[in-house]
């Protein structure tokens, strides 16, 4: 039987609903069409669906979607300003920071989590803050410099 | 593919222990559900009603007071440990052991009563609690009851509970004087799922001697295992070099652990003749700090 969900997601509020069973990355992806979200790993263990719920960074994969009842929800889609990118995804071309780009979502989700808590955090707090967070295309150096750049205030003017 | 359930989530304790006590057997509880949800996508649990109770507020809490300790409600998540500000002196460890578990977004996500219920024997807040005298309050309509975290797991991925029963609550006493506790776990990938996992807490004598020492392993039996031969190597004595040395040889021998796709039983042991020694080491010198 299918129960009430109330989600905001990007800034805007959505009610439908959904199975019990429905993880929140299958009701971003298949509900609400926000397919910036990937699914890789689906067991919690490569980031690629990270999504920011409430502020905090989380696997959307690993979450019912139920449990995000009344939550309010970042996606990749929602960092973009119109036609302007977020600094961090200006950062991410910048440097190169991907090669398939699978990875790129849930890496920007995470770092952007990481600098709402903490605005200038130091290489190895990007590299902690990343780890739940894999990339085979091995492109870990170009992504920590990207958001060292953005940290640095590099990107600062840009909004 | 997850099979179909009934979903409730109630947001008062009481109405959770209504509901558990209701469909007992036929429920399962989910808090933050990360590793639940990877043995409900196996298949290897489905159940016919599903209890989130991390909408609980009333369980998600920390407090301290001198007298009775630390107390954590079960749905605390493992950031909201590691980060406050009560985690220090002797509890510091705990924050150590919290920042490692896993991913930040795991972390976030995750909840303390969680991870101790899923029963894992890899999971690292048991062992930390075991040698920090950490106790747990399950609550069910019947009333409550108090439990060492050391008899809380009976097998892999089996606890103590009794159906309608609920983990409410993790008790760590005060900090006693010159004790000292440390842990660690071996992985291949940093943050990952320990192999094995080593928590030592020493207590010292005005004398310097040893004079309360536990000393627990993650990953290396079918349960959270408190070594206690090993402890016997060290208590009442002075703690040298030679003696940690033998405290590992009595741990890696009383372990009991299985070879998987992780490591053979047979590495695990010698890593536990390794990292005994090493944490103890550290145990001591936290120890003698303080």
């Amino acid at each position: 039987m299918k129960k009430q969900l109330k989600l905001t997601v990007n800034g805007q509020s959505y009610e439908l609903y959904v199975k019990p069973k429905a993880l929140l990355v299958e009701v971003l992806r298949n509900e609400l069409g926000l397919t910036g979200t990937k699914r890789g790993c689906n067991s919690g263990s490569c980031g690629s669906c990270t999504v920011i719920l409430n502020g905090m960074a989380v696997k959307s994969c690993s979450i019912l979607a139920l449990q995000a009842n009344g939550a309010e929800i970042l996606t990749v889609e929602g960092l973009a300003e119109g036609e302007q990118l977020h600094p961090l995804q200006r950062a991410f071309l910048d440097y190169g920071a991907f090669q398939c780009g699978f990875c790129t979502p849930g890496m920007l989700m995470s770092a952007k989590a990481l600098l709402d808590e903490n605005p200038s955090p130091s290489e190895e707090e990007i590299r902690e803050a990343i780890q739940g967070n894999v990339c085979r295309c091995t492109g870990y150096n170009s992504i920590v410099r990207a958001i060292m750049a953005v940290a640095k205030g590099q990107y600062k003017e840009e909004r | 593919m997850i099979r179909d359930f009934e979903y409730f989530a109630p947001t008062t304790l009481n109405e959770a222990l209504t509901l558990l006590d209701k469909y007992r057997d036929d429920c399962k509880v989910i808090a933050g559900g990360q590793s639940l949800l990877i043995l409900m996508r196996q298949g290897l649990v489905t159940p016919r009603y599903l209890i989130d109770i991390k909408g609980i507020k009333e369980l998600n809490y920390l407090q301290f007071d001198a007298e009775e300790g630390l107390k954590i409600g079960a749905l605390t998540t493992h950031r909201a440990i590691e980060r406050s500000p009560l985690m220090r002196d002797g509890y510091r460890v705990l924050a150590e052991m919290e920042r490692k578990l896993a991913s930040v977004q795991t972390r976030n996500w995750g909840t303390i009563g969680g991870n101790l219920c899923h029963g894992d024997p890899a999971g690292d807040p048991a062992p930390v609690l075991i040698i920090l005298k950490g106790t747990l309050k399950l609550s069910s309509l019947r009333g409550t009851r108090t439990l060492p975290v050391e008899d809380f797991t009976l097998d892999y991925f089996e606890t103590a509970l009794e159906p309608g029963e609920l983990l409410t609550e993790i008790r760590v006493p005060p900090p006693t004087p010159r004790t000292g506790a440390a842990y660690t776990k071996f992985n291949i990938i940093e943050n990952d799922m320990g192999m094995v996992g080593v928590g030592v807490s020493i207590t010292l004598s005005p004398g310097d001697v040893c004079q309360d020492v536990r000393i627990a392993l993650g990953g290396s039996a079918p349960t959270p295992l408190r070594a206690r031969e090993a402890e016997e190597v060290l208590r009442g004595k002075e703690v040298t070099e030679e003696l940690l040395k033998k405290a590992g040889e009595a741990a890696a021998e009383e372990a009991e652990p299985i070879s998987d796709i992780q490591a053979s039983a047979e590495y695990r042991r010698e890593v536990i003749r390794v990292l005994v020694p090493r944490v103890g080491r550290e145990a001591l010198r936290r120890a003698q700090q303080r």
